[in-house]
């Protein structure tokens, strides 16, 4: 951990913590950031996560361990000398004061001058298109307007590090999507090291530099989105990012980067070991329903296919989702793009599906 | 239908015809009836408990028949005679005086006239009860002329001050109570101060309001603490506390009153433990009862509630995500507060001003209890006024004169706060 408290701009080392005494909510937490990146904590509610950033921000304390900002030790910095922007969940702009006077607020307890005050609200609400909004309560915009003001607020007094908890949450999908947009870009444009929570996974992944997979206290896996999505590390992962298909068997065969995987019906399948290391241990294997290949073509002729039975066939506009029985199992789920000759599937067809030994995790049990 | 075929919809002339309004009326109907039967019982318990007793107020603050029934006559007769005159009134006035006395005497109902003037002019129960003896015997065709006989009956007859305080109050509907409720008389025939040693309304209107006012200070003060750490505290402890600031709520008003007495009285408690410590000599004790720092202590006390609830119900209601954010844009823990939370818990300070002040100024019990005459309140001349002097006139004008302040304070602070951002649970 030494050098990457050394290099790191926030830095969290061996973070503990509880609420009651009783319970770690926060287990043995390292992570270490560089400046500039835009970090994402995902994972589901009462993973720690919100916790985290919680303790970053100094409204909550580490029971054990050490969290540094650029070097510096904070456990002991009120919030308020932290110099960290904050982006709550209910944009928490001050309803007593407009849009102006609530970018102004930051910059009023720090002593600043009038015309240069006035200057910073106008160039951060230019930022967000919302100049002419500088006159109004919160109360007078809409969700969507105050969503765009809440995250111009923060970075106003140029905080070297903004968090956000969770600041899209209560947005319909297509304003959402475009805030994503506007939220990336700003933190990217003003250089802002940014830590962005979400239960969300689309959001992680198209916003995020990394993604720290949060589950139990613990962060589960922390990479680039597409690292989370292509090679999870563990089956919460796998499970948690995007759609599995997952399969329990032993493994039978263990060559380098290639195995086999007997399924627990008898079905021998092809995999890439991740979590285990030899013949006989217990795996789940993780796939993709759109790495599922039904034209055995398509795939090496030593590739091991498997039996399959449609289920059921489901038209979703611009793909098609299979329900397919497999090794006994019948939520196994294998997608098309809709193309022109991809042809349809009707339930009770019998077809043989494989894949390719790399996009098949064998992943713990 | 003007439709076509291929439009089913009715055309927009149609709706917008008044058409569809009334259909609407007709479907709510039945709701409205049946709301309104639903509230009946309270809104007649109401009307017959609360608005019939306030306009019956209304009314008795300006009500004067006594005089009109029962002096008819001499009340025509005054209506010639100037009141700035400087002679006394002619024969047929004194001769309409014996007439109408001779009627009261008859049928027992000249105490009420001497009674309603001796409000205004005392002595006049006196004059009445000797004129009423005199003039039994004598006969208005015959014994005439009266002037002379009556002056000699009683002098005040020959004093112009009768005449005039006769004629003053003599119309049907008067505005003597209010004057009298502002510490002014018309006696005279004109509007003029009472003098200072019967003066006592205006200073107990002013006394009830800075006290109020105080008592209402007094609470906020205490209550704001109460109700943050209320609304800021665990669930479970703050069910407890809740429970300790409503604990004095459910016990009796008198019992509460009567228990600072017990502390407070020279032989109390509170001045048993200061001569104890030697912080009072014995023979100087504290009087903190049956003055005004009685009743404040005591009234802020039983008030407190009324502030601490629309405070913490305003509270609870400001997420704590605010303070949050302004910490984190680098306010310490004060400006936090000042600047974002206590703006937002200002609803809560104005319900609960609102409410006490209005509680406190026609406050009447612990007043009455632990107020003594340099703590008296406007509301306990009231009630002395009522069973005392039987004066439902003086009762019912500074009644009024009350209503009206509140409802004028509750205009100006719809005004100026808005009514609409109080919140009281």
């Amino acid at each position: 951990m030494n050098d990457a408290r050394a290099e790191g701009f926030v830095v969290f080392d061996r973070v503990q913590k509880s609420y009651d005494g009783e319970i770690l909510v926060v287990k043995d937490l390292n992570l270490s950031m560089p400046k500039g990146e835009f970090l994402t904590m995902l994972g589901p509610s009462g993973s720690g996560k919100t916790t985290c950033l919680m303790m970053l921000a100094g409204f909550e304390t580490a029971t054990h361990g050490e969290i540094l900002l650029d070097g510096r030790p904070i456990n002991n910095i009120p919030p308020h000398k932290r110099g960290i922007g904050m982006v709550f969940q209910n944009y928490a702009l001050f309803p007593h004061m407009t849009i102006a006077e609530n970018l102004s607020f930051p910059l009023e307890v720090r002593g600043m001058g009038k015309s240069e005050r006035e200057q910073k609200i106008k160039r951060a609400l230019d930022m967000v298109q919302m100049g002419a909004f500088g006159n109004r309560r919160p109360a007078q915009l809409s969700g969507g307007q105050q969503q765009r003001v809440a995250p111009a607020r923060a970075p106003v007094f140029e905080p070297e590090l903004v968090l956000m908890d969770e600041p899209l949450g209560a947005l319909d999908k297509q304003l959402r999507e475009h805030m994503q947009f506007e939220i990336t870009s700003l933190a990217h444009n003003l250089g802002i090291t940014t830590v962005y929570v979400t239960h969300d996974q689309t959001e992680a992944l198209t916003m995020s530099d990394r993604v720290a997979v949060f589950n139990d206290g613990r962060i589960q896996q922390l990479a680039p989105p597409e690292d989370l999505y292509e090679r999870p590390e563990n089956s919460f992962v796998a499970q948690f990012i995007g759609e599995n298909n997952k399969l329990e068997g032993v493994v039978e065969t263990i060559n380098g980067n290639r195995c086999t995987v007997r399924l627990d019906d008898g079905t021998v399948i092809d995999a890439q070991p991740v979590n285990v290391t030899k013949a006989g241990e217990r795996t789940r294997v993780s796939i993709r329903p759109e790495r599922v290949e039904s034209n055995p073509e398509r795939l090496s002729p030593d590739a091991h296919l498997i039996e399959a039975e449609v289920q059921e066939f489901i038209y979703m506009g611009d793909t098609f989702r299979i329900r397919l029985k497999v090794a006994g199992q019948d939520d196994f789920i294998m997608k098309y793009r809709n193309a022109q000759d991809q042809g349809r599937m009707s339930p009770g067809q019998k077809i043989r599906i494989g894949w390719r030994a790399e996009d098949c995790r064998a992943l713990d049990a | 239908m003007t439709s076509t075929a291929t439009d089913p919809h009715p055309s927009d002339e149609e709706l917008t015809g008044g058409e569809l309004k009334r259909r609407l009326a007709r479907a709510l109907r039945r709701q409205k009836i049946r709301a309104l039967l639903l509230i009946a019982p309270l809104l007649l318990f109401i009307l017959l408990g609360f608005i019939a007793p306030i306009g019956s107020m209304l009314f008795r603050s300006v009500e004067n028949n006594i005089v009109t029934d029962i002096m008819p006559n001499t009340v025509a007769a005054l209506q010639t005679w100037d009141v700035d005159s400087t002679e006394l009134p002619p024969e047929p006035v004194f001769r309409a005086v014996v007439q109408d006395i001779q009627v009261a005497a008859e049928q027992r109902t000249a105490m009420q006239l001497a009674r309603r003037m001796n409000f205004e002019v005392p002595g006049f129960t006196t004059l009445m009860r000797q004129t009423q003896r005199a003039v039994r015997r004598w006969d208005v065709e015959t014994d005439g002329p009266f002037r002379d006989q009556l002056i000699e009956v009683s002098s005040d007859w020959g004093d112009l001050h009768t005449w005039r305080a006769l004629k003053a109050y003599s119309s049907e509907y008067t505005s003597g109570y209010y004057l009298a409720a502002v510490d002014h008389t018309m006696v005279s025939g004109h509007i003029e101060p009472l003098p200072d040693d019967r003066s006592i309304h205006i200073m107990l209107f002013w006394r009830t309001a800075w006290m109020s006012a105080l008592i209402c200070f007094m609470t906020l003060l205490l209550g704001y603490p109460v109700a943050f750490l209320l609304a800021n505290v665990k669930e479970r402890y703050a069910n407890l506390l809740l429970i300790m600031v409503l604990l004095p709520f459910w016990t009796s008003l008198l019992v509460r009153t009567s228990s600072w007495k017990v502390l407070l009285q020279e032989q109390g408690v509170i001045n048993d433990f200061l001569v104890w410590l030697g912080l009072v000599a014995d023979d100087n004790r504290l009087s903190m009862i049956n003055n005004k720092f009685g009743v404040i202590v005591a009234m802020t006390h039983i008030l407190l509630p009324f502030m601490v609830l629309p405070l913490y119900s305003v509270m609870k209601t400001v997420p704590p995500s605010y303070v949050r954010a302004a910490k984190s844009l680098g306010a310490n823990d004060w400006t936090a507060f000042w600047r974002v939370y206590f703006p937002q818990s200002i609803p809560g300070i104005g319900a609960g001003a609102i409410l006490v002040f209005i509680i406190a100024v026609g406050y009447y019990i612990t007043p009455e209890l632990v107020g003594g005459p340099s703590g008296m309140f406007i509301s306990n001349r009231i009630a002395h006024q009522w069973y005392v002097s039987g004066n439902w006139g003086l009762v019912g004008a500074p009644g009024t004169i009350l209503l009206v302040a509140v409802l004028v304070l509750y205009w100006v602070y719809d005004r100026v706060v808005g009514i609409d951002n109080v919140k009281l649970g």
